[in-house]
């Protein structure tokens, strides 16, 4: 009994893969095997049943044994430690099947997904710092961390929303200035009960409406604040707008490669398929329409339904401002082809070649008029996180719905109202961001003072990077334009190439990691946002602080040259 | 012979494995090899529509994102806590700006949501003392601010501070939180199990239902994953399911003994489950129970985890409610606690516990603060998780400094502790006193029976509702327990959630009725429920 039992649970397993719908029909057995295994078609469900089964089976096997054989002789009680070794055995086995389990049962797709940014080379990076090593963190937008001083005005409306009870103070004049108490109590009578109480899922409908003012000045047309969406941080809403298009690995979302690893680590988590559409390294990362049209012909001919379009502007890695003409090509691409725009627009304030200002993908998309300003569906997302702000540990962020039908509308809604609210600090933030003090308001002055002074000195570090780099043997990099970025090619040697290959890394992991060992510069490999085969770089922030940047920039150079003299034999380089 | 059998059984339970990983991996390569050439028609067929549709008659009706194109398991989800009732509710509070006489009430009670602050109930002043200061760490160079906040206030925004890098808080944390912050919940924990806990197993999260997400998104692959959930249940559950595409494996709580949970009927669950193909990784516990109120026996959470190791199933405890117990003859015990007790160590059972800072007798909803405890999963299955939380980057610093002051409230001999303790008491005894008014008038109402709340901040009252009623209903398309819950807004407007959003026993109706109106309110709210009740029997009395 006890063979035949096994011996089916293991051919069935063993047969699973060829046979999905009746796993038992290779067995000997096959209607005992049926009868065990109950229907599972699961190759681990089967296993654990059929040792079930087993163990129950050989348990009477042994009360039988007991009571028959009442003679307590050497034979039968070795007979019965017998039954108990195989009891032992088995509940190894099920425990082993159990442990093994754990891995290999998670979800696929959250096993695929990748993120970079936090990844190999961060987790280093924090043990070099435990072991007392000073690490420059330059591989997140994470201004604060590195020592950028939050503006004072919206940190003292939130600090008096936090504690409204100071309202009451007469002394409350002495610590924060009118306009502060003013625009606190504005903010908390937009609330129903403070900081402490649920929002509206969508977001507090007093600040989404400033929030639509905002957009209407910049871009000169009307926006809809019951199509605006709060956020804890930009990438919530990026995670929700791709959860209800995404349907299956059928569907395509066109991403820039190189992208911001949100977008593939989301796209790979939903199980849908990430269509890559290169960005042009040569042409300062232009954006080319023919490109693009070749990434779509592609997947369609894999069979891919191709849904929607990402960019990143101004870009995240690469830096790069879109040109007006450009956005106009990409929207009547979207329209002809169908496809959801979503427009990353976080590094918006983040500006630093006048020639090159940022425009928005909505005001474009309502300049050129019928049929495409009713025809594109667009989201564009906005945070707290990045500009002249960088109140990242907040979490704030919206999207802006453009031509979203309202049956879609009330999906999202719900799927919003699932996580109850955003968090209504970071709520507040987003109302101060999108609405800072005027010229006349006491705080003013201070107020573009500071913001200025951040955006003016971010220009600064952003030329001392790109010059830097371009300073140094076998290194290219565009101008950062805009956003927070540095994304510098490195021309590898061959040699540098082998003695990766030798050490189990990519090649650019394998130089990131050498820089942060020698430097405590801590990147990211360029192979983490994606890049065109046998191209290498890296990512850094531009955001160490000025004083330090001439330094960070030495200490770069010396070691990338004595990389490149340790690696170097003459046989030429990876190339653009 | 003997021995032969239990050789026998080795081998084959190592073929059995080595089997089973390689028909694993051959099941990949046939579903990858499934979708290149043979893809499921539904694709071929959009595909091939979105080619012809490009270029030539691409009218603005057929927008790429429509209700028909849309991710069905979006669209399957349901969440009821916000759904159609309360959506009238809103709409009801607008029109009641413009039209005050044209209703027989002057405000709309929401009851639908435990969502304390929005009804008045205060914040604990310390935490907000110390949450101002690190919002505005300025305040803290200046005297003055001595003279308005308490000093251990001060102290502790410092101490806090000492422990963000920068002290700044306006940086993305590390992905599972500020270490020093976990530190300070690992001690609290400690201090309420008396057992260890390793600040490397906390994750902080916006609120708890992201943490709930994450393990569901990490256990569910398909639908042939089964979660086990109570029934009735926190919708979060079922939505979460439904959105990953899982299957909810449910299993009922017994009304009749204060809902009590049977391990006899997890066990039917499961096996029932299981002999449909299904997979069951997890049990979700809610203790305190949300809608239901009971707080679990210590004897009882001992066969829970044993249910769940002897099953090899993920225990996911949601404790939200830990602070919420009424009843002097109930204890909180969090599951971990019960574990080690029993002797289990961390690789005998997997286990999740949930808790957050929108609930207890803080109730700071909009500050979506929370974490959770894992313990017992391996090495790998930990990156797992923690390459999830890197995707969000990190939870908002405000709620994980929130997090941890809940966890490490004053002490005796604080400056702030009096208060401290004179507000928290208050608002827990006005909690308790406020249960059992509105458990004492529901039962007294005409075919309604209401278990007492001993936790959490719900009632969750069965009510048996005439034939005539559940007939009105169905003309009116739509569930007899929302049928009710709608007259009942629009005749005194309160609104609760009806018990299908929860789901129930087949045939039984019920509503969840939070206990958080500020007391001086509860009187109103008792005569306007009893009276609209009555009403509404006499309207369909058999």
């Amino acid at each position: 009994m006890i063979f035949v039992l096994l011996a089916a649970s293991c051919r069935s397993a063993a047969a699973f893969s060829l046979f999905l719908d009746d796993p038992c029909t290779v067995t000997d057995f096959p209607a005992l095997c049926r009868g065990t295994i109950k229907g599972q078609r699961n190759v681990n469900a089967a296993t654990d049943v059929a040792i079930a089964e087993l163990m129950k089976r050989t348990r009477q096997a042994r009360d039988i044994a007991k009571k028959e054989l009442k003679v307590l002789d050497g034979g039968v009680s070795t007979c019965l430690s017998n039954f108990n070794s195989a009891f032992d055995n088995l509940d190894k086995a099920l425990k082993n099947i159990k442990e093994g389990d754990q891995y290999d049962l998670l979800n696929e797709n959250v096993k695929k997904c990748q993120y970079a940014v936090r990844g190999e080379l961060y987790l280093r990076a924090s043990e070099l710092q435990k072991e007392g090593k000073k690490i420059i963190f330059t591989n997140v937008g994470n201004p604060h961390a590195l020592g950028q001083k939050p503006l004072t005005f919206p940190r003292q409306v939130v600090a008096l929303c936090q504690a409204p009870f100071l309202l009451d103070d007469p002394n409350v004049g002495m610590l924060f200035p009118a306009d502060a108490i003013a625009r606190a109590k504005h903010y908390l009578s937009l609330t129903s009960g403070g900081l402490g109480a649920y929002s509206d899922s969508r977001g507090l409908p007093g600040v989404r409406k400033e929030v639509a003012e905002f957009i209407q000045r910049r871009d000169g047309y009307p926006s809809d604040p019951e199509l605006i969406f709060l956020t804890d941080g930009a990438s919530k809403g990026v995670m929700q707008i791709l959860n209800c298009v995404i349907r299956g690995e059928g569907d395509g979302i066109l991403v820039p490669v190189p992208q911001y690893p949100l977008y593939s680590a989301t796209i790979s988590l939903l199980g849908g398929s990430l269509v890559p559409y290169y960005l042009d390294e040569s042409e300062n990362w232009g954006l080319d329409v023919n490109n693009l049209r070749q990434s779509v012909a592609q997947a369609r001919s894999q069979g891919i339904s191709v849904r929607a379009m990402v960019i990143i502007n101004p870009g995240n890695p690469t830096g790069q401002c879109l040109s007006e003409a450009n956005l106009k090509e990409i929207l009547k691409f979207c329209y002809n082809e169908k496809l959801v725009l979503l427009g990353d627009e976080v590094y918006q304030q983040n500006i630093y070649q006048d020639e090159r200002p940022f425009i928005s993908s909505k005001k474009v998309l309502m300049d050129m008029g019928s049929p495409f300003s009713k025809g594109v569906q667009l989201v564009s997302f906005h945070t707290v996180s990045k500009g002249y702000w960088g109140e990242c540990g907040q979490r704030g962020g919206y999207f802006e719905m453009t031509n979203i039908p309202p049956r879609v509308v009330e999906e999202i809604y719900k799927v919003a109202s699932i996580a109850l609210s955003p968090n209504v600090s970071a709520q507040i933030f987003m109302g101060l961001m999108v609405s800072p003090p005027k010229p006349g308001d006491i705080s003013y002055d201070q107020f573009a003072r500071e913001s200025k002074g951040i955006l003016e000195s971010l220009r600064r570090r952003a030329k001392i990077m790109t010059d830097g780099f371009n300073s140094c043997k076998n290194v290219v990099c565009n101008f950062t334009e805009g956003a927070m970025y540095s994304f510098p090619q490195i021309r590898l040697p061959p040699g540098a190439l082998q003695a990766a290959k030798q050490a189990g890394k990519v090649p650019d992991v394998f130089y990131c990691l050498k820089l942060l060992e020698a430097t405590g510069i801590s990147t990211v490999p360029g192979s983490g946002f994606g890049q065109k085969e046998g191209v290498f770089h890296l990512r850094t922030t531009i955001l160490p602080a000025e004083e330090e940047m001439p330094e960070i920039m030495d200490s770069f150079k010396k070691f990338n040259d004595e990389f490149m003299a340790q690696y170097d034999n003459g046989f030429g380089y990876s190339r653009m | 012979m003997r021995r032969f059998v239990i050789g026998q059984a080795k081998n084959l339970i190592d073929q059995t494995r080595q089997a089973r990983h390689k028909s694993l991996r051959l099941l990949s390569l046939l579903a990858a090899s499934d979708s290149a050439p043979v893809l499921s028609s539904p694709h071929l067929f959009s595909s091939s529509s979105d080619m012809s549709g490009s270029g030539s008659d691409s009218s603005s009706s057929s927008l790429p994102v429509t209700l028909d194109s849309l991710n069905p398991k979006v669209l399957k989800c349901e969440y009821a806590v916000r759904g159609e009732i309360v959506n009238i509710a809103q709409k009801l509070q607008e029109d009641l700006k413009i039209n005050k006489d044209a209703y027989p009430f002057d405000e709309i009670i929401y009851c639908n949501i435990g969502n304390p602050q929005s009804l008045g109930q205060q914040p604990i002043t310390f935490f907000r003392e110390v949450l101002a200061l690190c919002s505005h760490t300025a305040l803290l160079d200046e005297s003055a601010t001595h003279g308005l906040f308490s000093s251990d206030s001060i102290d502790r925004a410092w101490k806090i501070l000492d422990q963000i890098p920068g002290k700044a808080t306006g940086a993305y944390s590390h992905s599972q939180g500020i270490k020093g912050l976990r530190d300070a919940i690992a001690a609290g924990i400690e201090a309420r199990d008396g057992f260890p806990a390793d600040p490397n197993d906390i994750f902080m999260t916006d609120g708890a239902s992201p943490g709930v997400h994450m393990m569901m998104q990490l256990l569910i692959s398909s639908e042939k994953d089964g979660i086990l959930c109570p029934i009735p249940q926190y919708p979060l559950y079922s939505a979460s399911i439904a959105l990953h595409g899982g299957s909810l494996v449910p299993y009922y709580l017994d009304e009749a003994s204060g809902w009590g949970l049977e391990i006899s009927e997890l066990k039917k669950q499961l096996q029932d489950a299981r002999s449909k193909g299904i997979t069951v990784r997890a049990l979700v516990v809610i203790n305190p129970g949300n809608p239901t109120g009971q707080v679990l026996a210590e004897e009882n959470q001992r066969e829970i985890v044993d249910f769940c190791k002897k099953e090899g199933l993920v225990l996911l405890a949601d404790e939200v409610y830990q602070e919420n117990v009424y009843v002097p003859d109930k204890k909180f015990h969090s599951f971990k606690k019960v574990a080690r007790s029993m002797g289990y160590g961390e690789k005998d059972v997997c286990l999740v516990s949930f808790q957050s800072i929108s609930k207890g007798y803080y109730g700071e909803c909009g500050k979506r603060g929370g974490y959770m405890e894992i313990t017992g999963f391996t090495s790998d299955v930990r990156a797992q998780i923690y390459k999830l939380a890197s995707v969000n980057l990190c939870s908002n610093i405000s709620g994980q400094i929130l997090a941890s002051l809940v966890m490490s409230p004053p002490k005796p001999g604080d400056d702030s502790y009096d208060s401290y303790i004179a507000e928290k008491e208050g608002i827990l005894s006005s909690l308790a006193k406020r249960a059992k008014t509105l458990e004492e008038a529901l039962n007294k109402l005409e075919g309604v029976t209401c278990n007492r709340a001993e936790g959490a901040m719900y009632l969750f009252p069965c009510i048996n509702l005439p034939q005539k009623a559940i007939a009105a209903a169905e003309a009116a398309k739509t569930s007899p327990d929302a049928f009710y819950c709608k007259r009942l807004l629009n005749a005194t407007g309160i609104v609760v959630v009806p018990g299908s959003g929860f789901r129930q026993v087949p045939g039984t109706w019920h509503f969840r009725c939070t206990i958080l109106p500020q007391e001086d309110k509860i009187p109103a709210i008792v005569n306007r429920l009893t009276e609209f009740h009555k009403s509404f029997m006499d309207e369909f009395r058999n």
